[in-house]
């Protein structure tokens, strides 16, 4: 029962909304880069002292990472686990595995509901780029710095890290757009046709919202908006 | 009119298979899409070759026997149909036509176009059913269903078991197939004693087979030749929760 194909959907959409929450908290903090230096730093190192002194120096980061990093885990290993069974089910054809050439879209699906699995991988090696980039700045394209202020700005005053921020974000606005939906509806809220219809819409509202909401501070510094 | 036909061969379920061409000529524009392939295969009976076995039954759409791919699409082009009921007029003179059996694992090629879907059969052995004593037809009031929870426990019945959502689905699943029974039973009050046991069982006979699990795509809802709707789905995962939230 726990394994059931129904079980894994279920936890893949509750880690997703957590994933998406998150995105949604992210890009909103994204956006102080506009308030300028002393702003932007002052939030990251706010995001280290919040609940202190109950909790110790970066308790509730560590926190929200532990629930990010267990939603992650558990998002893959769904999705990996349903892949597996789709490849068992349809002989590894999935979508394509008629001789027929004259339906490979199907009926009605979109391009977002089939590079949900690829796109998936895109968005992973992205995380991992982006933590070495920004996080622990590994990385750092235009120069290191202490100051995240500065890791942000010298990095996206580049244009390869734009585009490549770009490709990512671009990966995560169809993941979304498709994925929001399924998740919903996964957990029940697919009540009638008219509600597939709203689902949809949301879907494609916070999708359009996070790609964007994201988008914008790197192509401001890009274009010298920003400092 | 005249149509290339390419259809797919396999002499049995052990056999590689592989697609054949046929040229059929004369076909009428009124004609089903089986009537058509019963004139191809009288054609090959008189040549000596082995007429295309596919399966079909009632032919008016209500049996579900019937089942082909038909150019990449499950029960072909048309909105609301099974091959059957399908015509020849949805297609042109000079058309190439593709035509294969459902592909899903646990529906083994048997012949040619007809696959073994005995599973689905397990599927309902596990728990589409109400133990319920039926006897003979009780009074038609004597337990009142609400006018909404009867037409969509109606519309859920409509279900023929074609399995034209396992062969559209990108995943192989069977979902809708379930939902389907799922719902007809569960909006019922003779549904209410197994409805908990009932979606559990069944999800877990239908991951047995080797069905593969929904992405809510919408494929199958799409090619069901009985319109049924996608959002049956999201009920029996709403039925898998409560299941499982009262689990003794
Ligand atoms: C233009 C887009 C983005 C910018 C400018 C950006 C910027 C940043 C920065 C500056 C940090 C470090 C924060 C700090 O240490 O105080 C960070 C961390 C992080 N970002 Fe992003 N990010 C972007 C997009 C994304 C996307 C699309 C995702 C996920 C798909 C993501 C996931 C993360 C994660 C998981 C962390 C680590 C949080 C932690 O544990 O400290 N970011 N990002
Ligand atoms: S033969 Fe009965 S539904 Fe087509």
């Amino acid at each position: 029962m726990w394994r059931s194909t129904i079980v894994l959907k279920v936890a893949m959409a509750i880690s997703g909304l957590i994933l998406v929450l998150y995105l949604l908290a992210h890009m909103y903090g994204n956006l102080k880069v506009f308030a300028g230096q002393e702003a932007f730093d002052g939030y990251s190192h706010h995001l280290r002292t919040m609940g202190e002194p109950l909790l110790p120096y970066a308790g509730a980061l560590w926190i929200i990472r532990v629930v990010l990093l267990v939603a992650v885990i558990l998002h893959i290993y769904c999705a990996v686990t349903l892949w597996r069974r789709m490849r068992l089910a349809t002989a590894g054809g999935g979508g394509q595995r008629y001789e027929s050439t004259k339906a490979r879209r199907g009926n009605q699906r979109t391009y977002a509901s089939f590079t949900m699995r690829w796109g998936g991988v895109v968005i992973a090696l992205f995380v991992v780029y982006h933590l070495l980039h920004l996080t622990w700045n590994t990385i750092s394209p235009g120069g290191a710095s202490g100051s995240p202020y500065e890791r942000v700005v010298n990095g996206f005053s580049i244009w390869w890290v734009v585009l490549s921020y770009t490709v990512a974000l671009l990966a995560v606005g169809f993941h979304l757009r498709h994925g929001v939906w399924a998740a919903l509806a996964s957990l029940g809220a697919n009540t009638s046709q008219r509600r597939r219809r709203h689902l949809n819409v949301l879907a494609t509202v916070v999708a359009l919202l996070i790609t964007v909401g994201f988008l914008i501070p790197p192509f401001a510094i890009l274009f010298g908006l920003v400092g | 009119m005249n149509i290339t036909l390419r259809v797919w061969r396999q002499p049995d379920s052990d056999a590689p298979g592989k697609m054949h061409t046929y040229q059929v000529a004369d076909v009428s524009e009124d004609m089903s899409f089986l009537e058509m392939l019963d004139v191809l295969n009288e054609q090959l009976t008189i040549d000596g070759e082995d007429p295309i076995a596919f399966d079909s039954d009632c032919r008016e759409g209500i049996c579900g026997m019937c089942g082909l791919v038909i150019n990449g699409l499950a029960h072909g082009p048309g909105k609301n149909v099974t091959t059957c009921q399908l015509h020849m007029r949805s297609f042109a003179d000079g058309d190439v036509i593709d035509v294969e059996p459902w592909r899903a694992e646990p529906f083994t090629v048997i012949k040619d176009l007809v696959v073994d879907r005995s599973s689905f059969d397990r599927i309902i052995q596990a728990g589409g059913y109400i133990t319920a004593p039926t006897g003979t037809a009780p009074e038609a009031n004597s337990i009142p269903v609400n006018k909404a929870d009867a037409d969509a426990a109606f519309d859920a019945a409509t279900c023929i078991g074609c399995g034209a959502c396992v062969a559209a689905c990108p995943n192989g699943s069977a979902s809708l197939f379930m939902a389907a029974k799922v719902a007809h039973l569960g909006l019922l009050p003779q549904g209410q004693p197994e409805r908990h046991s009932r979606v559990l069982d069944m999800v877990d006979q239908h991951d047995a087979e080797g069905f593969g699990g929904c992405t809510q795509i919408g494929e199958c809802t799409a090619a069901c030749p009985k319109g049924i709707q996608i959002d049956l789905i999201s009920r029996m995962d709403r039925d898998v929760l409560s299941a499982i939230a009262h689990r003794k």
